[in-house]
């Protein structure tokens, strides 16, 4: 198997990017066709044509609105959300050594949520739209990270001390988001703040999808190029740096990516957990621990999962609508739970 | 010259721990650093290599202060092997080997026959070419640092910095260790616990002791009775060994007393 991975083997790579291509054409075409209106395959493609390039084919007008203002949007947001959250489980795990690190374990989530609600709850003079609501989010995931790191830090560093760090620090900020809501937030504003605490992709419409769009694409690409330095991580942070590793401008730049990546996130469709736990661990299953393959199969296999788990959320129970949060976590907990005994327990 | 370290002195939370050491590495040949359990021998090993930065003096490589080399132009010089690296991803033998490739290669190249070779040929000196695909977790603490060394082969340095190698180990994988270090013919600083492993393998030793050093030299200059008591505290008779290096015995009551009726 190693002598197949010498040099580029382009058959192989091409093979992969082919099956990646469908397994996301598929999961697309399933959140589009299936839902309280089931919609024919062929409908949905017309409507498609009609949304893209305007071609004026027969749909019905509701239909048209389901498929391209609502289901479409929704989904290809489930698909960067997924992608984006696996990858940056991927990155945390890799730079902090420990199989349980995530944006929500991490108090990350967390963090971007209180930021979030901030913004939206005390800024409202200045108006809540979907920028400066990233802004705050932003804010509130480094504030997170700072958290984490100073706790950690002075816990003595230990990478097995940072997921109890990311605990205290995701307590912290759902405190202060539950305060900020109960003592400021009107009726109205609890329940739409509710939306963050567990995750929803109804609101989701395509000028979010432009925000969110460049952010996991360009923080994909940050992130493909740090994958060789993030295998010289594998037996820590001395031995990455001499092995010639830029050991703290890496740290920054991923970190803050990560951030940047589950703020952006967040502040669509609120917090999503385990996904950037189980997604790592799934695709290191299939592609092995090498980030040059570890990474891309993040991003397509976190996309799908969460697709496929939006599905789910709307078809699980008749008439309503599971947040999407609710049916992660159905998946996500059983598999945290293997991972810590795997941990406990190596082989 | 080689790998030289003139004054250098470093602190960590306000206590002074290598505290003006200088001492160079010869070409092609093995220092020894040898010293008590806190002595500083790791925290001046991981100066030479710039893991850590000195708070003052100066530690050059060919004449050059390391502190303006960048990180990856000193990584294909200066390969650092660490007392007991670990980790939990699922590695094999050969993706251990070929990190050390990391410093020669740019963040997209792909891997080319260069890369293959080195890390072939690193496997083979340390014998564990059959060994290529085995997983990493499943190797001997003995066989572990072997792959480390192999992957700091890889890196094709002049220089090898080792902390400990042979910590853990049992004597028979403590000794191919050090055999194996002795036949690479790359200049080595290694640090060792063991005195008489240290007089048996190293071409000159340095004896730290507080952060300071102590003495430097041939294993018969610096290894002295006198020296010994000082530093390490036990009394020792050292005579020429079977293989012509100097042998430490300790010299220390081993009497139990006489039992009640014996």
């Amino acid at each position: 198997m190693s002598h197949a991975a010498h040099g580029p083997n382009w058959p192989a790579r091409i093979g992969l990017a082919l099956l990646a291509f469908v397994a996301l054409a598929v999961s697309v075409t399933l959140a589009v066709t299936i839902g309280e209106m089931a919609i024919p395959f062929e409908v949905a493609l017309r409507a498609l044509g009609n949304g893209l390039f305007d071609l004026g084919l027969p749909v019905s007008a509701i239909q048209q609105g389901v498929i391209f203002d609502y289901r479409l949007s929704r989904a290809l947001m489930a698909g960067l959300c997924g992608g984006a959250l696996a990858l940056s489980g991927a990155i945390l795990q890799a730079l902090l050594r420990n199989p349980l690190a995530e944006p929500y374990i991490l108090g990350i989530s967390a963090g971007a949520s209180t930021g979030a609600v901030a913004v939206l709850i005390l800024g409202v003079g200045i108006g809540g739209t979907a920028l400066s609501l990233s802004a705050g989010a932003f804010v509130g995931s480094c504030a997170a990270l700072a958290v984490v790191a100073l706790l950690s830090a002075g816990a003595g560093g230990a990478s097995d001390r940072v997921i109890l760090a990311g605990v205290a620090a995701s307590q912290l900020f759902n405190a202060a988001t539950a305060t900020i809501v109960t003592t400021l937030a009107s009726a109205e504003q609890a329940r739409g703040v509710m939306f963050w605490l567990l995750g929803n992709f109804g609101g989701v419409r395509w000028p979010d999808l432009w925000m969110a769009t460049p952010v996991a694409l360009i923080g994909f690409a940050i992130c493909m190029l740090h994958a060789k330095a993030l295998d010289a991580f594998a037996f820590g942070a001395d031995a990455a740096a001499s092995l010639g590793v830029a050991v703290t401008r890496v740290r920054v730049v991923l970190f803050a990516t990560t951030a940047v990546m589950t703020a952006a996130m967040v502040s669509i469709v609120g917090t999503i957990g385990f996904v950037g736990l189980v997604i790592p661990h799934a695709a290191r299953f299939l592609v092995g621990s090498g980030h040059a393959r570890l990474l891309p199969a993040c991003l397509v296999t976190g996309a799908v999962f969460m697709i496929l788990a939006d599905i789910l959320s709307r078809v699980l129970i008749p008439q309503q609508i599971l947040p999407i949060g609710v049916v992660t976590a159905l998946v996500g907990a059983p598999a945290f739970a293997l991972i810590l005994y795997r941990a406990r327990n190596p082989a | 010259m080689t790998l030289a370290a003139h004054e250098v002195r470093w602190s960590a939370a306000g206590r002074l721990i290598v505290d003006g050491v200088s001492l160079e590495a010869a070409p092609g040949r093995i220092l020894g650093l040898i010293g008590p359990n806190g002595s500083g021998k790791s925290s001046l090993l991981r100066l030479l290599c710039r893991l850590r930065n000195v708070a003052s003096g100066v530690v050059k490589l060919d004449g050059r202060d390391i502190a303006g080399v960048p990180r990856r132009a000193l990584a294909q010089r200066l390969a650092f092997v660490e007392q007991q690296a670990t980790t939990e991803m699922q590695l094999s033998v050969c993706d251990v080997v070929r990190l050390g490739r990391t410093p020669h290669r740019a963040a997209l190249a792909s891997w080319n026959g260069a890369d293959e070779a080195a890390v072939s040929a690193a496997l083979e000196r340390v014998g564990l070419s059959e060994r290529h695909d085995q997983p990493w977790h499943t190797l001997s603490g003995g066989e572990r640092q072997r792959v480390h060394i192999a992957r700091a082969l890889a890196q094709e340095p002049s220089e090898l910095i080792l902390d400990e190698p042979t910590n853990h180990l049992d004597i028979q994988h403590q000794l191919s260790i050090l055999a194996l270090i002795r036949r690479l013919g790359v200049t080595c600083i290694v640090a060792l616990h063991d005195l008489n492993l240290a007089a048996l393998f190293c071409d000159e030793i340095a004896l730290l002791h507080g952060g300071r050093l102590q003495a430097a030299g041939t294993p018969e200059a610096v290894l002295t009775e006198e020296t010994i008591r000082a530093v390490f505290g036990v009394a020792v008779s050292i005579r020429p060994g079977a293989s012509g290096r100097p042998h430490i015995e300790y010299l220390v009551a081993t009497d139990r007393p006489a039992e009640e009726g014996a």
